[in-house]
């Protein structure tokens, strides 16, 4: 007796969350079960695959508000602990950035600069609880007549906070390596000249959009984990690009999807939302993302059953081809090659590091793990799913 | 064999005289430089692991240093890791020249083996997080006396 084909709603998912009954294992645990009783059995016993990914993302910030005072005011220039926000939103509403540095750092003056505090500094510093300084200055107008404004905020000063970060949990990305004769130091790290180290930047099989290649079920209104509070995909990211090769499973074999996501500043934790600062390059954020992922049918049980032998990404010079735009790669590898030390890069053997935690992207999966089983966490359908390029 | 880890101050006018040349060559002690910040005019710091036939050359060697006023002191790890800072990226694994910082595989946490580390200090810029820094504790810093 042939038994029919699994499909399953998003409704019957969520019912079984909350009885409590839903099978709910991680990207990595799914690949064991995919391998061993093939994507048909996959899909009919579990319900859902969590995912996790824990790195810097630039692309990343803050919209806040900071109230009003009297007279009133209208911002025209906002700093917080002397890094400059956004102010051209409205009276008192601002963006700040994680990669804009504070205003009297060195940056490069003294190569490589040490970039100690910028925009994730100040959005961490925030979520310690600790007080910064807000500085104000305006022009001035009949219903806002003050033109300067100084006090000291902490997080839960402010009326409004959320994290809006308009491009994260990028679908694969460059392994960077450097062909020239002097040491850079660029956002994928401090790169040895002659190519003699390498650094990549991905969870590999537990990174959310790597098992879901071609956007079924991740896109707008995605509920997910972001910064240790529940936040959403709003659209997708900036440089979000389907059109790139893919292996049979579907995975793009270079840097591909990305997503927009925000989410309530003031109900996340510093412990994943982490100031970085990269030296010789600038300040950014580290971000933990996390995203559950629905398995309808075969087709999905067989995506979140990717592993890091099926991964592949392309070999980046960033001592020159990068700098000057040049499109041109140094061979494929898998992740699973990545993350077992060295790969093999024009027939030498050159030592990898990883940039992207994988034991807090594996805390990440493993804590939705645990509130979808405990029925504390219901998976949302898209309203739209992202461009997929078709 | 006797090797340890100085830290070696240059007065600024002895920055160009062939100090490390003549550790070879007189005192039969071989070098192996971890850290040089040497500047004409100014005061040069070395951070140099020293290996001599026996203590006594080494220390033999250190006196000549001593005698062209050379400030030496003995290193103890003096490179340390917080633990509540660090998120376990690995970007340190990449640099460390001598694999004191390494993956444990197949969990890719990143594991800190003090022992195994000669305070080159190149890992302290390139956390992202900071979360190594260079201990200011004297204690770090062990007097001669307490050679072993």
């Amino acid at each position: 007796m042939s038994k029919a084909k699994v499909q399953k709603s998003y409704e019957e998912i969520n019912a079984r969350i909350k009885a409590g009954e839903a099978v709910v294992v991680t990207a990595e645990e799914m690949v064991g079960i995919v391998r061993d009783r093939g994507p048909e059995q996959a899909a009919r016993e579990v319900d859902v695959v969590t995912t996790g990914t824990f790195a810097p993302m630039c692309s990343s910030g803050m919209f806040f508000n900071f109230g009003q005072m009297t007279p009133t005011i209208k911002a025209s220039h906002v700093w917080l602990n002397k890094v400059p926000a956004h102010a051209g939103l409205a009276a008192v509403d601002c963006y700040l950035g994680v990669t804009e540095p504070a205003e009297d750092d060195p940056l490069n003056k003294i190569y490589p600069g040490e970039f100690r505090y910028g925009g994730g500094h100040v959005i961490e510093d925030l979520l310690r609880g600790k007080k910064l300084l807000l500085e104000a200055k305006a022009y001035g107008t009949d219903c806002y007549a003050a033109k300067k404004m100084k006090k000291e905020v902490t997080l839960a000063d402010l009326p409004y906070a959320l994290l809006c970060n308009p491009r994260n949990g990028y679908q694969n990305y460059n392994c960077a390596v450097n062909l020239s004769e002097k040491a850079v130091y660029t956002y994928m790290g401090m790169l040895k000249p002659n190519c003699r180290n390498a650094n990549y930047c991905s969870a590999g099989e537990l990174s959310p959009l790597l098992n879901d290649p071609l956007y079924r079920t991740i896109g707008i209104g995605t509920r997910i984990f972001l910064g240790g509070a529940t936040g959403y995909v709003t659209w997708h990211g900036t440089q979000h690009n389907p059109h790139v090769p893919r292996t049979p499973g579907g995975a793009p074999r270079k840097p591909a999807g990305t997503i927009m996501v925000q989410g309530d500043l003031k109900k996340m934790s510093h412990d994943w939302v982490r100031g970085v600062s990269i030296l010789g390059y600038g300040n950014t954020l580290a971000v933990g993302l996390g995203i559950p992922i629905p398995i309808l049918d075969a087709e999905m049980a067989a995506y979140t059953g990717v592993s890091d032998e099926d991964l592949f990404t392309q070999v980046v010079d960033y001592g020159y081809d990068y700098t000057n735009g040049i499109a041109r790669n140094y061979g494929e590898v898998s992740y699973a090659q990545l993350k077992s030390g060295s790969i093999i890069v024009n027939g030498k053997e050159v030592p990898t590091a990883p940039l992207s935690s994988l034991p807090k992207a594996r805390q990440i999966a493993n804590i939705l793990k645990e509130q979808i089983s405990q029925g504390q966490f219901l998976l949302n359908r898209p309203a739209e799913t992202l461009p997929d390029g078709r | 064999m006797y090797t340890q880890i100085y830290i070696l101050r240059f007065p600024k006018d002895t920055s160009d005289k062939p100090f490390i040349y003549k550790l070879v060559k007189e005192y039969d002690i071989e070098f192996n430089i971890l850290k040089a910040d040497i500047l004409l005019q100014r005061e040069g710091v070395m951070i140099l692991e020293l290996k001599g036939s026996n203590k006594a050359s080494v220390e033999a060697g250190l006196t000549f240093l001593k005698s062209l006023g050379v400030k030496t002191e003995r290193l103890a790890t003096r490179i340390r890791r917080d633990d509540d800072i660090c998120f376990q990226c690995g970007a340190c694994t990449g640099i460390c020249p001598v694999g004191a910082l390494y993956l444990r595989r197949p969990e890719m946490e990143v594991i800190f083996d003090a022992e195994k580390c000669t305070g080159c200090s190149l890992c302290v810029p390139i956390c992202p997080v900071r979360a190594m820094e260079l201990a200011i504790d004297r204690d770090w810093v062990l007097p001669e006396e307490t050679m072993a």
